[in-house]
């Protein structure tokens, strides 16, 4: 097989599994572009931040601080907290990369590391290619970046009970990734239930509910990740590296 | 708000968003050998989504009790393994109908 085509069909490959997430990523981004509109911000500056942020939790932050004025030292830094958690995304891509992508292709496909599809990428069986990592991330830039022109022009048209209701669509592909593999592993769902209630006492509890929601996941992560690895090591994990490295 | 602190404000975003994107994945072009640092790693899309949705989606749509039915919905077609469409907006149309009895 010829080198050309085999990165047509990873290419592809990888477009087909960012389907799903492009067609999720227009009503969550269409919400996005309505909220950020409606409170101020300009159609065209909350397409551009969909366009270079492609994220969604730091833009609806982001862009809320924006329209009140905040400083830029305050929006940066939430920003970035909110963030940091694809520091252990892109950690974990990082082990499952072919040996072939180089150091250039790290810096062009990470831009497109976002919740959804690093939990596709991470669930390839085989390792990760250059071109199926850009054929992953391809889609869902395009439909996060229209899906946020469609709310952000279409904005004042909306009914109420429908914009309050998008507000949910986030959340609904959230749970969308986590729990069907919760069903298989019940690891997995010790993981995600015990970091739902440490989430909760770090939202409710006194002096604990004044950490910022972007450290609250990263404290939550550190915590149940360590305290899962340490009681529930994936000993199939070590013997795939082995098989990969023979 | 004015257009140039818009600018520049998303501009900074960009960056920041980027930043934790591309670090890691350019610094460790080795595999890791410690079982527990993968063990880690497999386990952190779990957490980190679990503790971006709840509590916070009780929140999501001004209203606890659409916002309740919205999760039942959701978490029901999840776990029917429904794809990414299907579950948001499943719980996208069961609030807006929702809103409308409550």
């Amino acid at each position: 097989m010829n080198a050309i085509y085999t990165k047509r069909v990873q290419f592809q490959y990888g477009f087909k599994r960012g389907l799903p997430i492009t067609i999720g990523y227009l009503p969550v981004s269409f919400a996005f572009g309505l909220t950020a509109v409606k409170a101020g911000m300009h159609p065209l500056l909350a397409i551009l931040m969909s366009l270079t942020n492609l994220t969604s939790a730091g833009q609806f932050a982001g862009a809320s601080l924006i329209n009140e004025g905040a400083a830029y030292l305050e929006i940066t830094l939430t920003t970035f907290v909110i963030n940091i958690r694809y520091m252990l995304m892109s950690l974990s891509l990082s082990q499952k990369l072919d040996r072939s992508v180089t150091f250039p292709e790290r810096l062009i496909f990470s831009f497109g590391i976002t919740d959804e599809t690093f939990a596709v990428a991470a669930s390839e069986e085989q390792d990760l290619t250059y071109h199926y990592m850009i054929g992953l991330i391809i889609g869902p830039i395009a439909g996060w970046t229209f899906g946020t022109m469609l709310g952000a022009l279409i904005c004042s048209a909306l009914p109420e009970a429908l914009s309050n209701a998008l507000g949910i669509a986030l959340y609904g592909m959230f749970l969308a990734i986590i729990i069907p593999p919760c069903k298989h592993s019940v690891h997995i769902l010790y993981v995600i239930l015990s970091s739902c209630l440490l989430s909760c006492i770090f939202k409710y509890a006194p002096l604990l509910n004044k950490i910022s929601a972007g450290f609250r996941v990263i404290l939550v992560t550190l915590i149940i990740c360590s305290l899962a690895a340490y009681l529930f090591p994936i000993p199939e994990l070590t013997e795939n590296q082995q098989e990969r490295s023979e | 708000m004015s257009t140039s602190h818009a600018l520049i404000a998303i501009f900074l975003m960009a960056l920041v968003t980027y930043i934790p994107r591309v670090l890691p994945i350019t610094i460790f072009q080795k595999k890791i050998e410690s079982s527990f640092i993968q063990s880690f790693l497999k386990y952190v899309p779990y957490a980190v989504l679990s503790a971006l949705t709840i509590p916070d989606i009780i929140y999501s749509t001004n209203n606890y009790i659409t916002a309740g039915i919205g999760t039942v919905v959701a978490l029901t077609l999840a776990y029917f393994e429904k794809n990414l469409v299907v579950v948001a907006s499943g719980a996208i149309l069961s609030v807006y109908v929702a809103s409308f009895f409550l």
